[in-house]
């Protein structure tokens, strides 16, 4: 069990309220309550790795040391990979949600 | 040390002697009158080395409860003491000590609430907690506040209810009161309350928890609703841990104590030590013919409503005396609790609410007399005139 399904009754869950598990943040969505989303230019982008570092939802994805993209459930639009992205690079823009779901 | 030792102790010493016996892991704790010479005392034994605690000396009561639950997390056996203002301090910590299901045991002296500022007696520091999720149990006199404490761990700590416990004693009146009392055998103690195991601790490096997680719409109702089953299952543990006390060390202890209401037809309900002031004005009515009894509430938290309320059942007329006020302008909350428990009762007496002793103003013998003349009155003309009266004050 990583997380409670979500008809758990008060029965199956663990005394006060504990998560009786390691691990956990990774199964609990925050993608969800995104206003912008990070769109990468990879023309533009330097991979120096600081989006992955900066990105306090490990919502940056890497393989071999180079970066592949965003993972969507988890990226909540805080913008930081944007702020933190070297402004000589400037690879990153956050685009309002909206304009994906014309 | 024999099996049981007559002593002459304050309800301060009386407490700070069973957290002696008791001998918790951690105590974390701030000086306010009149629980200060609890911790002041115990620091004693702590620098004696007469218990392995843990003593940590904090910069507040929020500071004292934050290091409590930190300890008691880490799967600890905890105690703090305070009072008043000090409890007030807590308020935020009351109940997030509950809702993570920490059995922390408190001794709250208890005093009222400014303003205007008074270091005396009244409930209303108590009643402030009230919905905090904390068992609360009152103490007439320093026997009971040694004795409840040895219970309060028990049944804190229940498997079954893993809840919070805050044994309650007037302050000055009981607190500084020097009494004589029955102490037990200090193995025996710690056996009857036995080992401390706990329902999880940040500290199990093999089982990592996450302890204080955001809980929202999702599953937030479900924990309380699990919080309010655990206190379902508090009174019979209660009632479990006063029979083996009762067995173990002959001292008998329920959710209250009935005093002559057998037959009783004027019946008095009250908290704390006014319950031996009653008692006092009980026998002198008695011997004069006068059927008066009395239910002191032992178990505020868990409420025993359905007990009170078969309790009061043949009674003709209920006086309940609140030491504390709601300020609802509908009386005190031990008013607002009987009353809500006889609504369901098939029989139900009339009942009136006296306010009385608030910021420590005396309450004697003569004013209880007083109020089961009232009683008296309301049981034979069937009416009641007044529903709020205040005992003792110049108005």
């Amino acid at each position: 069990m990583k997380i409670y399904p979500k008809d758990a009754k008060c029965k199956d869950l663990a005394i006060g309220g504990i998560i009786p598990e390691a691990g956990t943040a990774a199964e609990f969505e925050t993608g969800s309550w995104r206003s912008q989303r990070p769109v990468f230019d990879d023309e533009k982008c330097i991979n120096c790795l600081f989006c992955w570092i900066y990105c306090p939802d490990s919502a940056v994805t890497v393989k071999d040391g180079k970066r592949t993209g965003v993972d969507l459930k988890a990226c909540k639009g805080c913008g930081i990979c944007a702020r933190e992205c070297p402004p000589k690079a400037g690879a990153i823009k956050m685009v309002p949600e909206q304009e994906f779901r014309k | 040390m024999a099996d049981k030792l007559i002593v002459a102790k304050t309800g301060n010493e009386a407490m700070a002697e069973a957290m002696r016996q008791i001998n918790p892991d951690v105590c974390a704790a701030y000086p306010i009158t009149p629980a200060t010479e609890i911790m002041q005392i115990f620091a004693r034994f702590v620098a004696d080395g007469q218990v392995k605690t843990n003593l940590v000396t904090v910069e507040s009561e929020h500071s004292a409860m934050s290091a409590c639950i930190g300890a008691s997390a880490a799967g600890t056996r905890v105690m703090t003491a305070t009072s008043s203002q000090g409890l007030a301090l807590m308020y935020e910590m009351l109940y997030i000590v509950a809702g993570l299901r920490l059995p922390i045991v408190m001794s709250d002296v208890n005093r009222t609430i400014s303003a205007p500022i008074n270091i005396h007696c009244d409930h209303g520091d108590t009643m402030g907690g009230r919905d905090a999720g904390w068992i609360q149990i009152f103490s007439e006199n320093a026997q009971e506040a040694y004795d409840n404490l040895i219970h309060a761990v028990r049944i804190a700590e229940d498997p079954e209810v893993r809840l919070p416990a805050m044994v309650t004693t007037d302050g000055f009146i009981i607190s500084h009161g020097m009494e004589t009392m029955e102490m037990y055998d200090t193995a025996r103690v710690q056996k009857f309350i036995g080992e401390f195991k706990p329902a999880y601790s940040v500290l199990d490096t093999e089982h990592p928890i996450t302890v204080g997680a955001i809980d929202l719409f999702d599953f937030y109702f479900e924990h309380k609703r699990s919080q309010v089953l655990a206190m379902s299952k508090v009174k019979p543990v209660i009632l479990k841990v006063a029979e083996e006390f009762n067995k173990e060390f002959k001292r008998n202890y329920g959710l209250f104590e009935a005093y002559c209401m057998d037959d009783a037809e004027l019946v008095i309900v009250v908290l704390g030590s006014t319950a031996g002031t009653a008692k006092v004005a009980i026998d002198r009515l008695r011997a004069s013919g006068v059927k008066a009894g009395m239910l002191k509430i032992r178990v505020f938290r868990p409420f025993p409503e359905k007990e009170i309320a078969d309790k009061l059942r043949s009674a003709r007329a209920v006086a309940i005396l609140d030491r504390s006020e709601g300020m609802a302008d509908t009386g005190g909350p031990l008013f607002a609790e009987v009353r809500a428990a006889l609504y369901d009762s098939d029989k139900r007496p009339l009942a009136v609410d006296y306010i009385y002793g608030l910021g420590g103003r005396d309450i004697n013998v003569e004013h209880i007399k007083s109020v089961y003349a009232d009683l008296d009155r309301i049981a034979r003309s069937k009416k009641i005139d007044k529903t709020i009266s205040y005992i003792n004050v110049r108005e």
